[in-house]
């Protein structure tokens, strides 16, 4: 019985934090939302037995993930949705998608013939049998993921590096120069400088 | 004891939420965390059929889906950084052509 | 133990810890303030009360009724909760932090800690790290450049020693193979050759402590690393825009994180609260906290040290160490100590 209200109230708070992420304008409210569904998704997580995974949810998603969108929200100074003649057609078409989806879903899985219950703690996730089952049964997908990182970390360094890096072409070719300076832009300016220093 | 049904319902109503923030948000951002809203969401399934069939694979999943999603988040936000520098938007409506 | 005594015995256990901690809060204020001042040839507070040991009291009361300025352009919800998050979450890793061994007191046997979960390393490095958001929040709905700045820098520095941080305590976890923090504790009990005690640092983990303890710097923004509130740069940096009590709660953050990490520095790596035992049953008891507190007590002298002696690194130095050099520090480190333990095995 503990069980259920604790589900019940855990999900009614997951579902209108994940609403509250539609609703809200500003970027970093939804962002705040998203933490609260990650918080009551690691206590479902707690409620299954999951401990390890319920720390993980929070350290990862929670303290690494969110807080990294939080910084680009703050880096950017992303303001209020702005709405557009798009976001009207999202609006008509999205809500009654997401309706028509939902309900198709409630009704299979409810349609389903019964598939039993859980217990409190009723597969309970140590993290020493994570961890044997990660380094023995899940050795290989485990370094590719690795290897996916790295290639995360190094593609996120180059592509958040600023554009004119020595990566990147160095100087802009000639024509471009010309339409740029017929245009009399200030950086076009700057570039003729540039050039006739360089000449 | 709560029927596996409810977790099944309460990832789906989450995965929902998160397809109609992809479809309906215009801000970069928000689309992007309604795709981690939609891993949340299969992650909860993913914990609730290990405890109903007692198999910890299930747990170990979860661990391969954030380990993705941490990668995907960093890739991600450091192309939206660079769409900003090129445009100054983040209005996905905006961010129309291929080319400068 | 019945679930009333229980719920008794956790209580009281949350209110001495929380005293204590906010007492401690308020006397490491005072300390920092006598030791930087001796440091730079002063005195330091004498004025109110003996060696102005009652400062803290009226610098409590002075926060108390200073008058609460909130600026106009401020996005208020955020900027109310910010240091409201700061604190609490600062506060609440204190939970399952063991200060002692166990004891009976009035005929219950208890462990000196609120609780003890298997998995309460990882539920401190949980709770730190959403500490963030207090900061960067706090940035963000100041809506004024020095927060902003001062909260951007305070959650890159933060993500980016958050990893060295984490990487430098599984070696630790491999020795002691369990995340509970007592298990940890109980691990490095008793000594090599009558003398050398059995603490994680001298087990070959003195690069972790090492990479722990500059990590520990920046995760609680303190100097050298203390470019989030940079006074000749940004004013104050991200508590820019606050007063009164919840400019004070920031504070009281920063020095409750200050205690958490000298706490888990004590646990991890000098082996809590072992040290020789000795006299009668009740001063038996008591020792092991004393062990405890002289740990923590020396750690928050090296932060006060450091703060008196070293002056701030610049924000690429800041970022260059962090992953450059505490990193692969931290990952060779790894890598030795799972080596070695498993050709021990």
């Amino acid at each position: 019985m503990l069980h259920l209200i604790l589900f019940s109230v855990f999900a009614v708070i997951a579902v209108a934090g994940a609403l509250n992420l539609l609703v809200q304008r500003h970027p970093i409210s939804s962002a705040l939302s998203l933490i609260v569904v990650m918080g009551s998704l690691a206590v479902e997580y707690l409620l299954l037995g999951a401990e390890f995974v319920a720390a993980i949810q929070v350290i990862i998603y929670a303290g690494a993930i969110m807080v990294l969108f939080v910084f680009v929200i703050m880096l950017l100074n992303a303001g209020v949705e702005e709405r557009t003649k798009g976001s009207k057609v999202a609006l008509i078409l999205g809500f009654p998608a997401m309706l028509v989806g939902g309900l198709l879903v409630a009704w299979v899985l409810l349609r389903a013939p019964n598939v039993g219950s859980v217990n409190v703690g009723a597969m309970y996730g140590p993290p020493k049998a994570i961890g044997w089952l990660l380094f023995h049964d899940f050795l290989l997908p485990f370094e590719v993921t690795s290897v996916l990182v790295l290639i995360a970390i190094m593609g996120a360094v180059v592509l958040a590096s600023p554009v004119r890096s020595r990566f990147s072409r160095p100087q802009p070719e000639p024509e471009r120069q010309a339409l740029k300076a017929a245009a009399g832009t200030e950086p076009a300016h700057e570039e003729t400088v540039t050039a006739r220093r360089s000449s | 004891m709560v029927p596996l049904h409810y977790y099944l319902l309460l990832s789906a109503i989450l995965f929902a939420c998160g397809v109609t923030g992809f479809l309906i948000k215009r801000n970069i951002i928000t689309i992007f965390m309604s795709i981690e809203l939609m891993l949340n969401a299969v992650n909860l399934s993913f914990v609730a059929f290990a405890a109903r069939w007692h198999v910890l694979s299930g747990q170990v999943f979860v661990f391969f889906v954030m380990v993705v999603a941490a990668a995907e988040t960093a890739v991600g936000l450091a192309i939206i950084i660079a769409v900003y520098r090129t445009r100054e938007t983040l209005n996905v409506d905006q961010v129309n052509l291929l080319k400068l | 133990m019945t679930l009333g005594t229980f719920i008794i015995v956790s209580v009281i256990k949350i209110v001495i810890a929380l005293f204590v901690l906010l007492t401690g809060v308020a006397y490491t204020v005072w300390l920092e303030r006598k030791l930087v001042g001796r440091i730079q040839n002063r005195w330091g507070p004498t004025r109110v009360g003996p060696f102005g040991l009652l400062q803290p009291l009226a610098d409590g009361a002075k926060f108390l009724f200073k008058e609460d300025i909130t600026p106009p352009h401020v996005y208020k919800p955020l900027y109310i909760a910010a240091p409201m998050i700061a604190m609490i979450f600062a506060v609440t890793s204190m939970a399952v932090i063991p200060i002692g061994d166990w004891v009976t007191v009035a005929g219950v046997h208890t462990p000196l800690q609120i609780t003890d979960v298997n998995i309460g390393l990882l539920i401190i490095l949980g709770i730190t790290s959403i500490g963030v958001y207090g900061i960067a929040l706090a940035g963000w709905a100041s809506n004024s450049k020095y927060s902003l700045l001062g909260g951007l820098r305070a959650t890159a520095q933060m993500i980016s020693y958050e990893v060295a941080l984490g990487l430098s305590l599984v070696g630790v976890l491999i020795l002691s193979g369990t995340f509970s923090l007592r298990g940890i504790v109980d691990a490095q009990a008793g000594t090599w050759w009558g003398w050398l005690p059995k603490w994680n640092f001298f087990q070959g983990q003195f690069v972790a402590f090492f990479v722990y303890l500059m990590a520990a710097f920046a995760e609680t923004n303190r100097v050298p690393f203390d470019l989030p509130e940079a006074e000749t740069e940004l004013v104050a940096g991200y508590h820019t825009e606050y007063s009164a009590m919840k400019f004070a709660m920031f504070f009281m953050a920063e020095y409750a994180n200050m205690f958490t990490v000298a706490c888990l520095a004590s646990l991890l790596f000098l082996g809590g609260w072992h040290g020789p035992l000795f006299g009668p049953t009740w001063l038996q008891e008591i020792l092991p906290v004393f062990w405890f507190a002289l740990r923590v007590f020396a750690f928050i002298f090296l932060y006060i040290w450091i703060r008196g002696t070293l002056p701030r690194f610049r924000y690429d130095q800041l970022m260059k160490f962090g992953w450059k050099v505490l990193l692969p520090l931290a990952v060779a480190n790894l890598v030795i100590t799972g080596l070695v333990v498993a050709l021990r095995a």
